[in-house]
């Protein structure tokens, strides 16, 4: 069924489709609306055989997920920012023990500063949790995403985050297409989990594992993800099968096949992108993009496939690694390693700073002309930056960044949430 | 299961009648009709904590989950599900290639035990399990420290969740460092016995099952591993009821505490019948029930057989210390009435 | 269930981890002997019956109970019980009544005709046992059931000895007595009344028995050099009290005058009172303290206006009663000295209640006997010096009381029953006794010990009825049930439910438990809680 409707409930939707059995949040901007939506549909008594658990914190919100899916309940939640942080030690332990939660992720940037508006920082900063990390390009990919992770979940026995861009997709309007409860049934089958707390057969979940043995869980954790890249795209074609569109799948080349540029995104950006790149085309310029879906696993073939005849690659994050530059960056690179092409990471959309369509032009024509540095920040206020590292070296007890450069800006700190 | 599926319905109530040879106080009683014998005498008692775990010779923690896990998988027709914090129980009891657990079990994190049972509660429920029942347990730093936030919102939400609190005094895991349980004056690796302050200080700590009954959840409890017929009472009692409950088990820790291994009953005895640590139950957040103390004995000889109080008895600072915690102790006995009533008295 | 690795494992898996092999001691299941068997003159396995009563099965109790001591009702009236000195309950609260519970055990027997076993198979030896008292039953009773015909030759007109002619009947009414010793001959015991022996050696060898016990008591009275005129009305206490089983009731007088500080001189005082005298006065020499009668028989006899003068001798007695008593002052070494202070009391009659002697006179031609302090010498044994012939009882070195004499007897039977055989006998090892510290007193609840009803005083001074009234069912389960079990496992579950791994193993009822060597570490907890202290730590070897 067409729909108009905000990002958040498209997703409640989905999650409702999935027939969840426990769902439990802590509200956070900006994934709150998801969670209110589905709380109230639980409520109503509209999403029968679900209960919906009001918890103390984020870390308690993953645990009750925990131990509800350890029971053999199909189990949600959904955070952001500082909230995925707070759990973190659960999102690692969700992934050791191999459940097949879902959790949706509104990225937001992560403080201090606080800000409440968008970036991967939130994600990314779980990368190596354990998790498989599918970025929604629009809200019905968001929205399709759900349904192909819980499959995905209870076919791995691993759990799932689906990173949806923060106000830029969950509260954004958009018509999307709300499947019929029937279809999802036929594509989503009852959960049967790997292993269940059942008095009737018992066991011990969550062993402490010495070094005799650690490695090789290790390595299966490791290999749960490697089966999870032929199983992404499995998913997504029968997924586009039965309901009529592509979503999902490990990357989406985007005019890629005789570009000498390609520009490699993640989320919502890589509509921006998109429509750079066909300005540019029409203007006869190589390019192309790569959006990539699932960033855990890290599709390192299909992207070399993708990438390997360009002539330049740029990666466009929104994510830093202080110190380093770029987090997909450095996938990317290890893609590619032996192939000889240049390489531009460019942090870009941090805390929510708009990525418009003439930086990105500009951007992509620096690139064409390789005058790009190798770690670039999309539209950086260099005057800001000077004076503030000048200011520093005047005074140690020099206050906070951040709040000098507000000062400075004449802005004021709007709808910190 | 490999155990018994017919189960007796015990009674909730104390042992009514006073056996004066195999006494009120022993683990069995020949002489007793078989449906009121503890669930530890019971040839067929579960053992849900199996031989070969690895906790120290004399592990009052060890004791206490048997006790706490048998009694409620007799109380629950073997129909339980257990989530365990990080700590000594989680270690001994679980190192891979072997489990002693007999019974469904996991273990998630140090702080969490609360909220995932809470979601085991929750799975329970949506799938109409509702005979299949729900214990959380730990020791006393994954309770009132780390767990507290979770056990708090636990208690909130009244989840259907029996949480179990082995309170052993301190962090023994890790090395005896000190929880919000460690008692005054006891030293821990954090809290030595040097200075003029030696031991954990005066006036810190946290009554966690007071902070329970805060939360007015239908049932709180403290017990103790030296009387097993009032543990196993107060674990019948708490699975009896529906919604959060919490019983606070203090448990002897001989490798933490400086004593005998033989010794962890009697240590756990004198600390209740000193006053120390009282027996009590709770209902809806108002004490119902008080288990009186049969031969009151001064603090000294409880302190006396721990190496962590020894050094009270090195000077005569140590004196005045131990006079502090008689104090203690006196106020327990005052505030709970625990001289009062006959319940013990033949 | 598809497991993940490592992290999912099998329940109970840690069986394969053998924690036994951190032990450097371990515990081992003993029996102590408990005080109170320990302390029995008669060989009781006093916990072992009470064990029984504990669960009700009195009959099973009485059986234990006989199997060492054959008159319970008797023991359980005239016993002094020294049992309950040493019991360790004593030390929580009271000993545990373990006399009363005997009486209420033997007065069942007697009231449901609870049998003896017979004897398995006979042997064809013949014994003679001399004398019908305690001792000489006690002997007849093991000899039969270890399988002997055996004859008793009395002197007497009755059976029971010092119980029939010394112990009033309102401390042994006789019915009871006769209850019990028609039991052992029922067994096929036979006796011949009114017949004394007079030499032994001639008595065995015509009518043909392997072996003899002898148990002919201490009869004969003791006198003191009392100068007294020719009416001077002067008796001894075993006449009097044999008199009081005869047709004729001793004439005592109005006012008596007791002499002598044992328990005989009580008895005799307390007769008097019940046979009306107004007055019934003991003398005695020394203090209360050093009197060798029982504190709680002096405290009865108190109670029924017996007088008692401490610290006095009699000197002489006159013609019309006049008694000229000397007071005695003890001296640094306790002894009474004479002060040179004297008064006179009057009396209708005196009784000397002074001990008495035994006469050895059937003994006279038997070659190898040791005669010393006017009694006969035996070896642990109980054999005399002379090989075949056995003694015990009051005519051999030891304290004289009903319960030491039953002990004589059956000691004596198994001796007897070895010679006959050609062996000896040897009695078990004795187990370490179960002292008080080896208790942990914490499990035992409060129990003070029953209280027998005590017939009111009027009824005691007037009549000859017995004065202690027995248990009725409940006090006696309770009573029993108030017994430690010193030493020996009572099946409390405490070794088993106290054990942190399991380590125990239990058996089932009666069976007791066992030590899973292959988990127990060795922590020594079931050695601290075990109420009775039957479980000890042994260093491991290895
Ligand atoms: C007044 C009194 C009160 C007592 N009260 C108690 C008491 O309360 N508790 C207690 O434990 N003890 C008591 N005693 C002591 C106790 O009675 C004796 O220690 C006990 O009876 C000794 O038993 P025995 O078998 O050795 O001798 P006895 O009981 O004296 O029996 C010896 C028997 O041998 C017979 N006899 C003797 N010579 C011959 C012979 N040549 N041929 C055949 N038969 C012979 C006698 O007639 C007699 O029947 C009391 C004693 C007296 C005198
Ligand atoms: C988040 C976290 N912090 C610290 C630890 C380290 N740790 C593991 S067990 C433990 C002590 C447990 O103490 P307590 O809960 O009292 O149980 P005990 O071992 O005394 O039975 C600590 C500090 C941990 N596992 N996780
Ligand atoms: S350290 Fe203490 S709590 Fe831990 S296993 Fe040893 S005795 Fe038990
Ligand atoms: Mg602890």
């Amino acid at each position: 069924m067409l729909k108009q409707t905000e990002g958040s409930r498209a997703v409640a939707e989905a999650i409702a489709l999935c027939r969840p059995e426990v769902i439990c949040a802590y509200p956070i901007t900006p994934q709150t609306h998801i969670v209110e939506g589905l709380g109230e549909m639980v409520k109503a008594g509209e999403l029968a055989g679900c209960e919906f658990i009001n918890v103390e914190s984020e870390f308690a919100a993953l645990s009750v997920a925990i131990g509800a899916s350890a029971a053999g309940a199909r189990t949600y939640t959904a955070t952001s920012s500082q909230g995925l942080l707070f759990m973190a030690e659960a999102v690692y332990n969700a992934a050791g023990l191999g459940l097949p939660i879902v959790m949706t992720i509104g990225n937001r940037a992560i403080g201090a500063p606080i800000n409440i508006w968008n970036d991967h920082s939130d994600s990314m900063s779980m990368r190596d949790a354990g998790w498989i990390q599918l970025f929604a390009e629009t809200n019905q990919e968001a929205l399709d995403l759900h349904i192909q992770a819980f499959r995905l979940a209870e076919e791995l026995s691993c759990p799932v985050m689906v990173c949806m861009d923060g106000f830029i997709l969950t509260h954004a309007y958009d018509r999307v297409d709300v499947p019929a409860q029937a279809e999802v049934d036929a594509f989503l089958p009852a959960f049967e989990p790997r292993q269940v707390l059942d008095p009737a057969e018992p066991v011990t979940i969550g062993a402490m594992v010495g070094p005799e043995a650690f490695t090789e869980v290790r390595y299966l954790a490791h290999h749960k993800q490697l089966r999870a890249l032929a199983l992404i795209p499995h998913l997504s074609s029968e997924f586009a099968a039965k309901f009529g569109r592509a979503s999902g799948g490990l990357i989406r080349p985007y005019r890629t096949s005789d570009a000498e540029t390609i520009v490699v995104a993640l989320g919502s950006v890589i509509g921006t992108v998109k429509e750079v790149v066909d300005d540019m085309r029409g203007e006869g310029v190589a390019i192309g993009c790569v959006s990539i879906c699932s960033f855990r696993p890290f599709p390192l073939t299909a992207l070399r496939e993708a990438l390997e005849h360009a002539k330049r690659v740029i990666v466009l994050e929104k994510c830093l690694a202080v110190g380093l530059g770029g987090i997909v960056s450095d996938g990317v690179r290890k893609a590619l390693s032996g192939v000889m092409l240049k390489g531009y990471t460019v942090i870009a959309g941090l805390g929510g700073r708009a990525i418009t369509r003439k930086s990105l032009r500009q951007l992509f024509e620096d690139a064409g002309a390789d005058e790009l540095e190798q770690v670039t920040f999309l539209d950086l206020n260099a005057d800001i930056v000077a004076s503030e590292l000048e200011r520093e070296t005047l005074s140690r007890r020099s206050g906070p960044t951040a709040e000098a450069i507000l000062r400075r800006l004449g802005t004021v700190a709007s709808g910190i949430g | 299961m490999s155990t018994h599926d017919t189960p007796t319905e015990r009674p909730t109530q104390r042992q009514p009648v006073k056996f004066y040879q195999t006494g009120t106080f022993t683990v069995g009683n020949r002489l007793l009709p078989e449906n009121v014998r503890s669930v530890q005498a019971d040839m067929r008692r579960t053992n849900s904590l199996n031989s070969g775990h690895r906790a120290c010779q004399g592990c009052g923690e060890a004791l206490g989950a048997r006790y706490a896990i048998d009694a409620a998988m007799q109380a629950t027709r073997n129909q339980l599900i257990a989530v365990n914090a990080t700590g000594c129980l989680e270690v001994f009891s679980t190192p891979y290639p072997e489990t002693s657990w007999q019974i469904p079990w996991i273990h998630s994190l140090f702080g969490n035990a609360a909220a995932v049972a809470s979601g085991v509660a929750a799975a329970m429920r949506v799938k109409g399990h509702s005979d299949v029942r729900v214990v959380a347990q730990g020791g006393d730093g994954g309770t009132t420290d780390i767990g507290f936030g979770c056990l708090s919102g636990m208690f909130e939400r009244n989840d259907d969740v029996l949480y179990l609190c082995y309170d052993n005094e301190a962090y023994m895991n890790t090395g005896v460092q000190r929880s919000s349980a460690t008692p005054p004056g006891a030293r821990t690796a954090t809290t030595p016995a040097v200075g003029r302050q030696p031991g954990n200080e005066f006036g810190t700590g946290k009554n966690v099952p007071a902070i329970a009954m805060a939360h007015r959840i239908p049932y709180v409890a403290t017990a103790s591993v030296a009387n097993l017929r009032d543990l196993e009472q107060k674990v019948t009692t708490a699975m009896a009821i529906r919604g959060a409950r919490y019983i606070h088990i203090h448990v002897p820790c001989p490798l933490g505490w400086g004593s005998a291994p033989a010794d962890t009953i009697r240590i756990a005895r004198l600390a209740v019948e000193s006053g120390l640590f009282p027996l009590y139950e709770a209902h809806d957040g108002q004490v119902t029930a008080r288990t009186p103390i049969r031969r009151r004995v001064p603090v000294d000889d409880y302190l006396k057989l721990q190496k962590r109080f020894a050094h009270l008895f090195a000077n005569e600072a140590g004196k005045e210390r131990i006079a502090l915690v008689q104090a203690v102790a006196d106020r327990n006995i005052a505030e709970f009435g625990l001289l009062a009533g006959d319940d013990a008295h033949g | 269930m598809d497991k993940p690795f490592a992290i999912t494992l099998d329940v109970g898996s840690s069986l394969a981890n053998r924690t036994g092999s951190w032990r450097t001691s371990r515990p081992l299941y003993v029996d102590r002997l408990p005080p109170c068997n320990h302390a029995c003159p008669a060989g009781e396995n006093i916990q072992q019956w009470l064990y029984h009563a504990e669960s009700g099965d009195y009959e099973a109790a009485w059986h234990a109970l006989v199997e060492n001591n054959p008159l319970p009702a008797i023991m359980g009236r005239v016993c002094y019980h020294p049992c309950e000195g040493a019991c360790n309950r004593g030390r929580l609260d009271e000993a545990v009544g373990i006399n009363s519970v005997e009486r209420f055990l033997g007065d069942e027997a007697l009231k449901r005709g609870w049998q003896f076993k017979r004897p398995a198979a006979l042997s064809g030896k013949r014994v003679l046992v001399v004398g019908a008292g305690p001792s000489g039953l006690s002997a007849a009773y093991h000899l039969r059931r270890l399988g002997h015909a055996v004859k008793i030759v009395e002197a007497g007109p009755l059976a029971g000895g010092m119980m029939r002619f010394g112990i009033p009947k309102y401390r042994l009414p006789r019915d009871v007595l006769d209850g019990e010793v028609a039991r052992i001959l029922d067994m096929g015991v036979e006796l011949e009344l009114n017949r004394k022996v007079t030499d032994i050696r001639q008595t065995m060898r015509d009518e043909g028995f392997a072996a003899a016990f002898l148990a002919v008591g201490a009869h004969i009275a003791k006198r003191a050099y009392i100068p007294a005129g020719e009416a001077a009305r002067m008796l001894d206490a075993v006449a009097v009290l044999r008199d009081m089983e005869g047709a004729d009731q001793p004439m005592l007088g109005r006012r008596v005058v007791v002499y002598g500080g044992g328990n005989t001189a009580l008895d005799v005082a307390r007769t008097a009172k019940r046979l009306g005298a107004t007055e019934a006065i003991i003398v005695y020499r020394r203090t209360r303290e050093k009197m060798p009668a029982h504190d709680f028989e002096v405290e009865e006899a108190l109670q029924e206006g017996v007088l008692i003068k401490w610290l006095s001798t009699i000197k002489n007695m006159a013609d019309e009663g006049t008694l000229t008593v000397e007071k005695m002052a003890l001296d640094d070494k306790g002894f009474p000295q004479p002060t040179g202070e004297f008064e006179t009391l009057e009396a209708d009659s005196l009784v000397l209640a002074l001990g008495q002697d035994v006469d050895l006179s059937l003994l006279d031609n038997v070659p190898g006997l040791v005669i010393k302090d006017g009694v006969v010498q035996v070896g642990p044994d109980m054999m005399t010096g002379f090989p075949g012939l056995f003694a015990g009882g009051d005519m051999v070195p030891s304290e004289r009381t009903v319960t030491v004499a039953v002990g004589h007897g059956k000691k004596a039977a198994r001796h007897i029953d070895a010679w006959l055989r050609g062996t000896k006998y040897a009695p078990p090892p004795k187990h370490e006794i179960a002292t008080y510290d080896h208790l942990n007193a914490w499990y035992y609840a409060d129990a003070p010990k029953t209280v027998r009803p005590v017939l009111d005083l009027v009824r005691r001074q007037s009549t000859f009825d017995e004065v202690v009234s027995g248990l009725d069912e409940t006090n006696a389960l309770f009573e029993a049930r108030r017994c430690l079990s010193c030493g020996n496992c009572f099946e409390c579950d405490n070794c088993y439910g106290v054990c942190p791994d399991n380590a125990v193993i239990k058996l089932g009822p009666g069976k007791r438990f066992e030590f899973n060597y292959d988990y127990c570490k060795g922590c020594g907890i079931c050695v601290s809680e075990c109420p009775c202290g039957a479980i000890t730590m042994v260093p491991e070897t290895i």
